[in-house]
């Protein structure tokens, strides 16, 4: 009789859900009738074609004023001179600030060059750039291979790989000068085991190696994951194939994992590129370009060149960050070409 | 029609009379509505306190006034601030320390205070140090809040520790070098010498060994003086007097300070300065004893870098009578002497310095300090305070600081770091649109 007074879960669930649903319906033909009018005017003014770009309009305008406007301006910061803010205050300087980038007598002395901390910059940049994409590519598929494989608990240390890219990069940063710092956790350790405090952050070789290793840390995660679905659909009758025939494992993975994962792994390698040459944010916190310029990056340079030294030349850090933007574009037209001949092949 | 027309004009009438109604009502509250002023405020120590507790009583006694202080951190004002000010926006006030490099947005006081002659009588020294290159000669563009003096603080429990002495107040650089080293060798102390890394640091020892810095209203950057006060930095890198860990560890023109080394006692001279009393009187408290010692000598001199902070009002604000009694108010004897007695500040104030100021501290260490860099600031070089006041002094601190880090860490020699130093100066007078040679 009890049971019979209340109606189930399921019931009671199903008229609430269709309930909100009817609200829902009722709540979304009031709003698209409140909008016919206006939108039939405007339709009956440009036309069928001309909705398409109203539709786009709202897009295009916040584009144009946070994307496309600041490029613009940009463009005209780096044609123009002195430590003024405001455009008209600036004099017009031609393409002073870029030929003052490029004043180099040998491009790989960068004592030679007038602005040697723009190619102070640019070397470490370079090197940092090798190092760490072949690093972030080389682990990112091991990683991915051995996530790959029949693993226990695969999906905990999936979570563990990918965990890093979750934090913000002040947080890594900030975690790894605790670790790396004189008197932190790692010069501890070695100090228990009887060997001598290293300077982790303060050497220029090993700053630089600790700036590669933290942000490989920081980032494999990401890369690992995309190499991973791109393992996952490689069709598993040819593994069973080869397995059949016989095919040693090593053969295996240079004749039907490489050339398979071929395309995602071009694709991992040029965003970790671009990523690379952005590296900004980790390396900040963690060494702020010390000891002496030793691990100042180009987005650094152009950073402090701006804002963080008290005379703001704004002119040069914008050329600079044209000539970056030049590198990258490249990267990013050869990231494109890559995934349309991937497709099409 | 006429009809129709009469009653949609009836109708429209009656709408708006609410409506008109309601503006008046919202006009009348605006009206009485206090006028409010902004300060962009940082703070070294405890400040930020006293200042908030000084400016409520302020609009106690002014109703018609409401003082909001916004307080940021110091970088805010070093990175932001000039970019708000260059966009011309920013608050009414704010306490700045680039006080020459900025004055170009400062706004004349005088004809807005209602007792400019006090002005003249008690801040005649500083009053220079904010007045734009074009403005007026005579103009009142700020009031310090801060007069701050380079000056070294020493841990005295290492000493002691150690069984050396401290060198007597004649002492040399290298003196001091040679003690600290000593000392910190006997107890272990990871930092024997520690200074902040920057430019204004570093300035009063290159003065006390004969820099000069500027010639007339042109910079002179490099001199027999400042190369040593330069190859004493790079030597003490080399030979562990100082170490790389602390100015290693940023790069560029990066601030860096030793307060939490010192404060745990790994650092047993600290180059510092005065507004750094209130910060150790808390942080170190009772756990060992520090104090303030004269600044070393060179053969030029025994001084340090006067400086500090200024509470400038800003070209741009919209309520200038009422930015100038803040002003007024904060400047006036009995306030500018409790801010400067609880805050444990040097006072610009003529009157105030001599009559003295009854600081509120049971701290012996922060007494004894305060005692000496009263006296120190009646031994700072008229160099220093010639250097203090150039308006572009800053273009110079970061060249050097900048500079001499890289032939620190072995990236240049100092002769080339003393090239770049000049290219650096050349450069940034360009962008001031200043043709230097």
């Amino acid at each position: 009789m009890k049971q019979n007074a209340q109606p189930p879960l399921d019931a009671e669930m199903s008229t609430t859900a269709e309930r909100f649903s009817r609200g829902f319906a009722l709540a979304y033909t009031g709003l698209m009738r409140a909008l016919e009018p206006p939108f039939a005017a405007i339709q009956k003014r440009v036309g069928i074609k001309g909705m398409a770009y109203v539709f786009v309009a709202p897009n295009m305008i916040i584009f144009s004023v946070f994307v496309a406007l600041p490029m613009i301006l940009n463009i005209w910061y780096a044609l123009t001179g002195s430590n003024r803010l405001m455009i008209g205050e600036r004099p017009f300087v031609g393409l002073d600030n870029f030929s003052a980038l490029l004043d180099c007598k040998d491009y790989l002395d960068v004592n030679s060059c007038k602005q040697d901390r723009f190619w102070r910059a640019v070397h470490n940049s370079v090197l940092f750039v090798a190092l760490q994409v072949t690093a972030m590519v080389a682990l990112s598929l091991v990683t991915a291979l051995i996530l790959n494989g029949k693993l226990r608990a695969r999906g905990f240390f999936r979570a563990v790989f990918f965990f890093p890219v979750l934090l913000s990069p002040v947080v890594v940063a900030l975690i790894w000068k605790w670790i790396l710092q004189r008197d932190g956790l790692l010069n501890a350790f070695l100090m228990d085991g009887g060997f001598e405090r290293v300077a982790f952050l303060h050497d220029a070789s090993w700053s630089f190696f600790w700036t590669v290793f933290v942000s490989v840390w920081a980032h494999m995660g990401f890369y690992a994951l995309i190499l991973l679905a791109g393992l996952q659909a490689i069709p598993a009758d040819l593994y069973e194939a080869a397995e059949m025939d016989g095919t040693p494992k090593w053969r295996v993975f240079w004749r039907i994992t490489v050339p398979l994962l071929l395309p995602t792994l071009l694709v991992v390698v040029i965003l970790s590129l671009i990523r690379a040459v952005q590296a900004f944010d980790e390396i900040y916190v963690l060494t702020g370009g010390g000891p002496g310029t030793a691990t100042q990056f180009i987005v650094q340079y152009i950073y402090e060149t701006a804002f963080a030294n008290q005379v703001h030349l704004l002119g040069l850090a914008a050329a600079a960050s044209l000539l970056v933007a030049v590198v990258l574009m490249v990267l990013t037209l050869l990231q494109l070409r890559i995934s349309y001949h991937g497709k099409t092949s | 029609m006429f009809k129709q027309l009469k009653t949609i004009t009836g109708g429209l009438m009656a709408l708006c009379m609410p409506v008109a109604a309601m503006m008046a009502a919202a006009n009348t509250a605006k009206a009485a509505d206090p006028t409010e002023v902004r300060i962009m405020w940082y703070s070294d120590g405890n400040e930020g306190d006293v200042m908030r507790d000084l400016l409520d009583r302020f609009e106690k006694q002014n109703p018609d006034i409401k003082v909001t202080l916004d307080r940021v951190p110091y970088k805010t004002v070093v990175e932001q601030l000039p970019a708000l000010l260059d966009s011309g926006q920013g608050p009414d006030l704010a306490r700045v320390t680039d006080l020459g490099g900025l004055s170009r947005h400062y706004l004349d006081l005088r004809p807005h205070l209602k007792n400019a002659k006090y002005f003249d009588d008690n801040f005649a020294s500083s009053l220079p140090w904010f007045r734009p290159a074009n403005g007026n000669k005579d103009g009142i563009y700020g009031v310090m809040s801060q007069l701050a003096l380079t000056l070294p603080l020493v841990n005295t429990t290492l000493f002691q520790q150690a069984g050396i002495p401290l060198p007597g107040p004649k002492a040399t650089w290298d003196d001091w070098a040679k003690a600290s080293k000593a000392v910190a060798d006997k107890v272990k102390a990871p930092y024997p010498m520690a200074f902040d890394r920057s430019g204004h640091r570093i300035s009063g020892m290159s003065i006390s060994m004969g820099g000069k810095f500027i010639d007339g209203d042109k910079p002179a950057l490099v001199d027999a003086g400042f190369k040593s006060g330069m190859k004493n930095l790079v030597d003490w890198h080399a030979n562990g007097t100082m170490s790389k860990a602390l100015w290693g560890s940023v790069g560029g023109t990066a601030y860096r300070g030793a307060t939490e080394e010192f404060a745990n006692a790994q650092v047993v001279f600290y180059m510092s300065g005065t507004w750094q009393f209130t910060q150790f009187a808390k942080t170190v408290a009772k756990n060992f004893e520090w104090q303030a010692v004269a600044n070393p000598c060179g053969p030029a001199a025994c001084t340090g870098m006067p400086g500090g902070a200024a509470l400038v009002p800003i070209k741009a604000t919209k309520n200038p009578q009422a930015v100038a009694r803040v002003v007024e108010y904060f400047a006036s004897e009995p306030v500018y002497e409790e801010y400067h007695a609880r805050t444990l500040f040097l006072p610009a104030h003529a009157g105030l310095a001599k009559k003295g100021i009854n600081y509120v501290t049971d701290d012996a260490n922060v007494k004894k300090s305060l005692a000496i860099a009263v006296e120190q600031v009646a031994q700072t070089s008229p160099i220093a305070f010639k250097f203090q006041g150039y308006e572009h002094n800053r273009i110079l601190f970061n060249a050097m600081i900048s500079r001499v880090n890289q032939a620190i860490s072995g990236e240049m020699s100092l002769d080339d770091a003393y090239t770049r130093m000049q290219a650096d100066i050349v450069e940034g007078f360009a962008a001031k649109g200043i043709k230097l040679q």
